[in-house]
């Protein structure tokens, strides 16, 4: 396939992605995955999921795993397309929302919505965090330091890079 | 609870914008959000708590990534369209830079036999972190029982079924809409 069909590929599929991303970009990875891995082949789901804890290693907002896949299949070029793509559609709405806001003012519509969208946003994270799981879990010990991660996570409050970190190095260290 | 304006006349340049939320980008390692408070509310001094909270709230509701969407109505807000590119160019340029400096030097090395351990191991814990954020934000649901049925069917329909996201969309999320409208009024 020529470079121009994929990214005119790229465009269409973060562009879309981003529309349905209710509850940021972790609600859509799943669906990024469908994309990327099962619909268009550019990548094998490990290589997905090893680009996602990448992303998640790097400073930054979590839609930089767009850049990052972008870039994985079509160089600079892709991750510039992909950026643009997953990024224009929601500024729009927001911009146009920004200058819209006075006329709600007062209204207590945003609170009932958010209600009605939260559970269908942690639905899909929860579905996120059992795809990557699924797909990291390639051996018991990968298997346990997701499960020590999710404990540590919910018990301690301390930055997300430690467990990364430690991860990182059991890994090294030929642990994993 | 009312959405209020943030305040007109209060003008912030872009460069301005382009450098508190690059500067939010770099320092907010796997959730930028308490960043944000910190450097709009604190640092910076541009905005009251209410006011954060007001964006945010607008930010939830609308698709795309929630700090990306916040850093879109800040910069409107202070700088009209300008400000609002100025501001999301700033929260992801540098990061994704970066993140695919660190994914070149990662295929560099991608053969060797630690590197695609430390991938397995890196990439397991990433997971862990996922499902424990997934956790955590069910937690309020748990003495809600119409809260609690949307969220299990969306991970039924999602992770289970595999179903497309926007059938999702286009079921779950109208009914938990309607059964929230509903409810309020019983």
């Amino acid at each position: 396939m020529s470079d121009r069909g994929v990214l005119g590929e790229l465009t269409v599929q973060f562009a879309l992605l981003s529309l349905m991303a209710f509850g940021g970009i972790i609600a859509v990875i799943p669906e990024m995955h469908k994309a990327v891995v099962d619909s268009h082949h550019w990548m094998s789901s490990k290589t997905f999921v090893t680009l996602f804890a990448l992303a998640q290693a790097a400073p930054g907002p979590n839609v930089i795993v767009v850049a990052l896949i972008g870039w994985n299949v079509a160089g600079g070029t892709g991750a510039l397309v992909s950026m643009l793509a997953v990024s224009t559609p929601p500024f729009l709405i927001t911009y146009v929302a920004a200058r819209g806001v006075d006329r709600v003012k007062g209204q207590d519509w945003y609170r009932l919505v958010e209600r009605g969208i939260a559970p269908v946003t942690v639905g899909l994270v929860l579905s996120s965090g059992l795809l990557l799981g699924g797909v990291a879990a390639v051996s018991w010990q990968a298997i346990a330091i997701t499960a020590l991660t999710a404990v540590a996570a919910l018990r301690w409050k301390g930055s997300p890079l430690i467990a990364l970190g430690l991860a990182a190095v059991a890994g090294l260290a030929g642990l994993v | 609870m009312t959405v209020q304006d943030l305040p007109e006349g209060r003008k912030v340049s872009p460069a301005s914008l382009f450098m508190a939320f690059a500067g939010i980008s770099l320092i907010g390692f796997g959730g930028v959000l308490p960043w944000v408070r910190w450097m709009l509310v604190e640092k910076r001094g541009w905005m009251t708590d209410e006011e954060l909270v007001n964006a945010l709230s607008v930010s939830q509701i609308l698709p795309g990534g929630n700090v990306m969407n916040i850093a879109v109505f800040v910069g409107t807000r202070f700088g009209g369209f300008t400000g609002a590119a100025a501001a999301l160019t700033g929260l992801v340029l540098l990061p994704s830079v970066i993140v695919i400096g660190i994914g070149v030097i990662a295929e560099t090395f991608a053969q060797q036999p630690a590197v695609q351990g430390l991938f397995r191991a890196v990439s397991a814990a990433a997971a862990g972190l996922i499902i424990a954020m997934g956790l955590r934000m069910s937690w309020r649901f748990r003495v809600d029982p119409r809260a609690l049925t949307a969220m299990l069917a969306t991970v039924i329909a999602m992770a289970v079924l595999k179903l497309p996201l926007i059938v999702i969309l286009a079921t779950i999320l109208p009914a938990s809409l309607a059964a929230v409208v509903l409810g309020r009024r019983a």
